[in-house]
């Protein structure tokens, strides 16, 4: 059967969470809760206890992307400093351990924040093309509710966004 | 006073703060018009000194670095301002940092930029500065990984890129609403490139929150490492008062001001010139004032132990130098230091004053004129006076080329902070709805909790 996208807009995040409440508990077949996509002009943490907890993971890029970095700086610099075997060093360590920690530290930062970034975009899923039925009003003042599911569904998805005060539903086929 | 009322509309919010970047006062094409007269007198400057050589910016032995590195270092301090209010304040839910933390990161990014032309300029041979970079030589022998001078090239490449991407990645939902709601031309193609589809959904915001915070926790002790390498560059050495362990620490305190007291100024500047009377409201001011006071009696303490160190280090090089500032030829600015930096602040304690913006407008130039003077006695001293009494040098003094550099580099952020805060929303649209509405919902929740207990 195909799948519909509908988008409805609500005047505050109240009357979003109820309809979102109802659609969770109402067990509507052809609509799976995980469609469902919350769209705000502010980020709104609240929304977990509706939504469920869904996952972040730009945490991981990070860890990872600061031991990156951290390791690359310190092989690079000894590396480098290990090519001065070939010249005096005053009886002083070749691989100093105290100053090349700093570069490390710098590295450890600048490979962190770079992969963060890269993982926000990679969990974000940007950058997109947006979707069809993106509404501007979202980034000003309205909350939006972005819901696939099967179009013997709509009817009743519908309803509960009326129900609760709905401004504006919006409705696309999706391919 | 005023504060940031709760019942504003949000989509007020984006109306005024996206008709302010389309129309602010006349003052700014003002201000932009002399940043830019600024600006070409260092070109012109730069020109002769790069075609005649570095003897006309009257730099020569024993005064090595003069005032292209103090002033290099008083732009990496100012830059500390955008981690403190974004980074530190964030970390510490002080949400009244949200309309005006966007421009301080601004003004961290735009004056690291400014501190790394100095390094150029101060190099004097432009096309050898790949050298401070890791890079071999055609022997194969690397730059000194063991040199403070390349941690710091290293540590402020780290800062001004980590700088831009918070920059940026805090600025994307903004994007996307300038794309939403501004009308067809050069503007809405930029904004829909760097939005990169924003659409605010429950995921984006997710990870963007997680993203945010992350950043700003790899940005506070970058900041803090960042200031201290600078320190290291003198602390490190053996010159006489350089050689301070709390140099660091007297540093960073010195950043944070420094910092602080250009927020102040350019909060006044843009609360007038972008009509942001309704955002930038006089409370927010008194907080930063409050704040500004508090670092910089910890930067006159540090500055007492640095004194008291170096009086008590029985080293009697490095007291002759601590002699030469205070009754030397580098007196009048170094009691110029203590007054603007030490003296002028107390005003800050008294209440009237705290909220009186002709009065901070003044101030807050002269801490940042203390702020100034403070990296030139740090410099300059110590190279008149040195180890050897042969080397001694008290009559030289920074040339015209030199004061027209410094004199530049505030043109040149000026304009690069002023064109931003022309392009990009400098107040966060979506942070300051998120303030509203939490404030809202708090007087909502104890309206109810007060019905209730009646």
């Amino acid at each position: 059967m195909s799948q519909r996208h509908l988008l409805a807009l609500f005047n505050n995040f109240e009357d979003a969470e109820a309809a979102i409440y109802e659609l969770r508990a109402a067990d509507i077949k052809g609509f799976n809760f995980d469609d469902l996509t919350l769209k705000s002009p502010i980020e709104h943490h609240e929304v977990e206890s509706v939504l469920g907890q869904r996952s972040a993971n730009v945490q991981w890029f990070s860890l990872g992307g600061s031991l990156l970095g951290g390791l690359l700086g310190f092989f690079l610099i000894s590396g480098s400093q290990a090519n001065f075997y070939a010249q005096m060093k005053g009886g002083k360590p070749i691989v100093p351990f105290p100053p090349n920690f700093v570069l490390t530290f710098e590295m450890c930062v600048l490979g962190g924040v770079f992969i963060t970034i890269l993982g926000f975009l990679i969990c974000a899923g940007l950058p997109a093309k947006r979707s069809p039925l993106y509404n501007a009003k979202v980034s000003e003042d309205q909350i939006g509710v972005l819901v696939k599911a099967d179009e013997s569904a709509m009817a009743k998805i519908k309803g509960v966004f009326l129900n609760h005060q709905a401004l504006e539903i919006q409705e696309e086929v999706s391919k | 006073m005023k504060d940031i009322r709760e019942d504003i509309a949000w989509a007020q919010i984006n109306q005024d703060v996206l008709k302010s970047m389309e129309s602010p006062r006349k003052l700014y094409w003002v201000i932009l018009f002399f940043a830019f007269a600024a600006f070409c007198v260092g070109v012109g400057c730069e020109v002769y000194q790069y075609q005649t050589g570095m003897g006309v910016a009257n730099k020569n032995n024993p005064h090595a670095w003069g005032l292209y590195i103090s002033t290099f270092i008083f732009w990496i301090g100012m830059s500390h301002s955008g981690t403190l209010l974004s980074a530190i304040l964030h970390l510490m839910h002080a949400d009244w940092r949200k309309p005006i933390f966007r421009f301080a990161e601004a003004l961290t990014t735009f004056s690291l930029m400014t501190a790394g032309l100095f390094v150029m300029v101060h190099l004097g041979r432009l096309w050898q500065f790949y050298y401070s970079v890791p890079y071999p030589d055609e022997r194969g022998l690397w730059p000194n990984f063991q040199s403070p001078l390349l941690w710091d090239a290293m540590a402020i490449f780290t800062y001004l890129s980590s700088s831009i991407l918070f920059l940026y990645i805090g600025m994307i939902p903004d994007l996307a609403i300038c794309r939403d709601h501004l009308h067809e031309g050069w503007r809405k193609k930029l904004y829909t490139l760097l939005s990169l589809g924003w659409e605010g959904t429950d995921r984006q915001w997710r990870n963007f929150r997680v993203t945010y915070l992350t950043i700003a926790c790899f940005l506070i002790p970058l900041a803090v490492s960042v200031h201290s390498i600078v320190a290291a560059d003198f602390a490190m050495s053996q010159q006489p008062g350089w050689h301070v362990t709390s140099f660091p620490a007297y540093f960073v305190a010195g950043a944070l001001y420094s910092g602080c007291s250009a927020i102040i100024t350019l909060f006044i500047i843009l609360r007038y010139v972008f009509k942001f009377e309704e955002y930038m409201t006089l409370p927010i001011l008194k907080k930063t004032v409050r704040l500004t006071f508090a670092i910089a009696m910890i930067w006159t303490y540090l500055n007492a132990v640095e004194f008291a160190s170096v009086w008590y280090s029985h080293d009697q090089a490095s007291k002759d130098v601590l002699i030469q500032k205070v009754v030397g030829p580098f007196a009048p600015f170094w009691w110029g230091m203590i007054f603007c930096g030490s003296v002028v602040p107390l005003m800050l304690a008294f209440k009237r004053f705290q909220t009186n913006v002709p009065v901070l407008f003044v101030v807050s130039l002269l801490l940042n004129l203390g702020m100034w003077l403070e990296r030139w006695m740090i410099v300059a001293p110590t190279f008149s006076h040195g180890y050897y009494p042969w080397t001694w040098d008290h009559d030289q003094w920074p040339g015209f080329v030199q004061w027209g550099m410094v004199f530049a580099s505030f043109g040149w952020f000026t304009m690069l902070f002023m064109g931003f805060c022309k392009v990009f929303p400098s107040v966060s649209m979506y942070e300051v709805k998120e303030m509203v509405y939490h404030r809202k919902l708090h007087l909502k929740n104890s309206e109810t909790a007060e019905q209730g207990a009646h």
